[in-house]
């Protein structure tokens, strides 16, 4: 079980709120990724649940027990370092035995978890080594495998893909969201990366400057943002967002429309510009348009065969169902 | 590209001279230290004696035959032992506190604890000789080890701190989370994480205790005195006797200089603390 709850819970440091009155449940199970820009309090908040920050006032509850005051060590939760934080005087095995060690469990059963952890991390062949003989990727691996072993109610994870290259970074992407499907243990992820956030999540939660901007499922969220923050900060490439003329024409101080909602021609269409960058990644072209008035440059997806280049005169015609309004203070107009 | 590598090749050679000119300079004391106990007492005096002389072992002999070198020498082991493994049993803890909960007041407590050692000995003696006097500690080896280890705390603290700051602060964390209490972080993680720093805290805190002579001339007699107390005592009433004196120096420095000497990559490292991260 890993049911946890974020009761009217702030942090400042000194005189400096980092995270105001906020409240949050994650339901046993859930995959929940916090997002936001670096400095939004996402990782504080994490550190604050881990029991590693305390709380300046409210509560957090585990499985409806009040641990506020809980040492890290008593919290039964699980986490997984951005610089993985592995003991470095100790091979894997030891690393990975440490945390069932300190719990007096049996040499036995400290094997068996091993060989597991081992074997579903392809870990197997490095057992015997130091950490510093080990890649990021691998490293990582053995992070999440000290982390497994202990059972815990819940994961916690704290930028665990930051320090690995693209590559890798996507495939241990796979790996955890597949280790949630397997196991269905609470996972709470903190990332700045919208993807991750899109891709692993069942519940999102969007953070800008410790305040909770949205939760919702990742679809939800991309669907219908609640404000413009949520908007132009979940999907890649970014919504457009559109001040004046154009918006007033929908009766909102700033419209929204992502980039797959446009369509491109260069004879005839509502707005007008001129290409600026054509991105062809193969699959889709990313043509960044200047001179549509309220949003420069504007994005477009397109398909990948288009050859639109620098300079190139163009029309572009978003589809009227998916245009997303917003009113003077950014929130969202049904 | 030509003139580049000569000038810096005759720098090198500069810095070369240099530097030896330094080591000698330095070694020349200790190198006429032993020279002179080799000498007798009249010779020892007389400059035409100064290089070319018979070597002799008297100095020696009469030392350990009839001034208990042995009895002086324990003492200094047992004293500064002692008194670096209680450095080190209060200093980690301290140390380990301020390095990863850290407080508003931590940098104060740090500041403090050094300007204790800008307090001049002398200033305390009179309460110190009283008290020890009085609480019956006079001469005793308890008292000895329990001032050279507060005398030389700061410093133990210091050290440490610096060394606990280079350990990653999400390691500890990482061990909070696994289930580690306190003395676990300490044990498991801090302690072989940190154990070149520790060492060399060690090494030199033992090097400062074992050369320490203010209170170990002041606060013993005989039962605790070390050697420091040894060749102070060799000032004898008789007049000074160079021979016999320099017999007695080196002797109570040549077990640390040969410790020094096998242990010259921790001694560096310790005394350059905090230079490279």
């Amino acid at each position: 079980m890993g049911r946890i709850v974020l009761e009217n819970v702030t942090k400042s440091f000194g005189s400096t709120e980092v995270i105001p009155p906020l409240n949050l449940t994650i339901e046993d199970g859930e995959f929940a990724v916090f997002v936001g820009p670096s400095g939004c309090g996402k990782s504080t908040l994490l550190r604050v649940i881990a029991g590693l920050e305390d709380a300046t006032s409210g509560k957090v509850l585990i499985d409806d027990e009040d641990v506020t005051e809980i040492s890290p060590s008593k919290r039964g939760l699980a986490m997984v370092f951005q610089t993985y934080a592995l003991y470095p005087h100790m091979s894997v095995r030891k690393n990975i035995a440490f945390p069932m060690r300190m719990a007096g469990m049996s040499e036995e059963e400290q094997e068996k978890r091993i060989t597991a952890a081992a074997n579903s991390l392809n870990l197997t062949d490095y057992l015997d080594r130091k950490p510093g003989q080990l890649s990021g990727g691998q490293r990582q691996r053995v992070a999440i495998g000290r982390a497994i072993v202990r059972d815990p109610s819940a994961f916690l994870f704290d930028e665990p893909l930051s320090n690995l290259d693209a590559a890798l970074r996507v495939g241990m992407r796979l790996e955890i969201t597949e280790m949630h499907e397997r196991m269905k243990t609470t996972m709470i992820y903190v990332t700045h990366d919208q993807v991750e956030a899109m891709t692993m999540a069942n519940k999102i939660v969007v953070l800008q400057a410790g305040v909770i901007e949205q939760v919702g499922s990742p679809l939800e969220l991309y669907h219908r943002p609640r404000n413009k923050f949520v908007a132009g900060f979940i999907g890649s490439p970014k919504m457009n967002l559109i001040e004046g003329a154009l918006a007033e024409e929908h009766a909102a101080h700033t419209i929204g429309i992502r980039p797959e909602h446009l369509s491109v021609s260069d004879k005839e269409g509502l707005w007008q510009g001129t290409v600026g960058v054509a991105e062809h990644l193969g699959s889709d072209t990313f043509i960044h348009i200047h001179g549509i008035e309220g949003c420069d440059p504007m994005t477009m997806r397109a398909a990948g065969d288009v050859s639109f280049k620098h300079g190139d005169r163009v029309y572009l015609t978003p589809d009227a169902t998916q245009i997303h309004k917003f009113d003077a203070q950014g929130l969202r107009i049904e | 590209m030509a003139i580049v590598a000569q000038s810096s090749k005759y720098g090198d050679i500069g810095r070369a001279i240099l530097a030896w000119a330094v080591g000698l300079l330095f070694f020349f004391p200790i190198f006429w230290l032993v020279l002179t106990s080799f000498k007798t007492d009249a010779d020892a005096v007389k400059p035409e004696f100064l290089f070319f002389f018979t070597p002799t072992l008297e100095n020696y002999l009469n030392m350990t035959e009839n001034y208990d070198y042995w009895r002086f020498a324990t003492n200094s082991v047992i004293t500064s032992v002692f008194a670096t493994v209680f450095a080190l049993a209060v200093g980690i803890p301290c140390a380990y506190a301020m390095a990863f909960k850290p407080t508003r007041a931590t940098k104060d407590v740090l500041m403090w604890m050094l300007s204790t050692k800008m307090l001049p000995a002398a200033a305390v003696l009179y309460p110190m000789t009283f008290l020890t006097k009085s609480l019956g500690l006079f001469d005793t080896h308890f008292m000895v080890i329990v001032v050279l280890m507060l005398i030389n705390l700061p410093i133990v603290i210091w050290m440490l701190f610096t060394y606990f700051k280079e350990i990653p602060k999400e390691i500890i964390e990482a061990g909070q989370m696994d289930g580690v209490n306190t003395w676990g972080e300490i044990r498991e993680i801090l302690i072989p994480l940190a154990w070149g720093g520790i060492a060399s805290t060690a090494l030199l805190c033992f090097i400062f205790c074992w050369n320490e002579a203010y209170w170990t001339v002041r606060l013993t007699t005989t039962e605790a005195a070390t050697l420091s107390k040894l060749i102070e005592g060799n000032r004898a009433p008789e007049g000074l006797f160079f021979g016999r004196l320099s017999a007695v120096s080196a002797a109570a420095v040549g077990p640390i200089i040969v410790l020094g000497w096998f242990c010259q990559k921790q001694l560096v490292q310790g005394l350059t603390f905090g230079a490279v991260k």
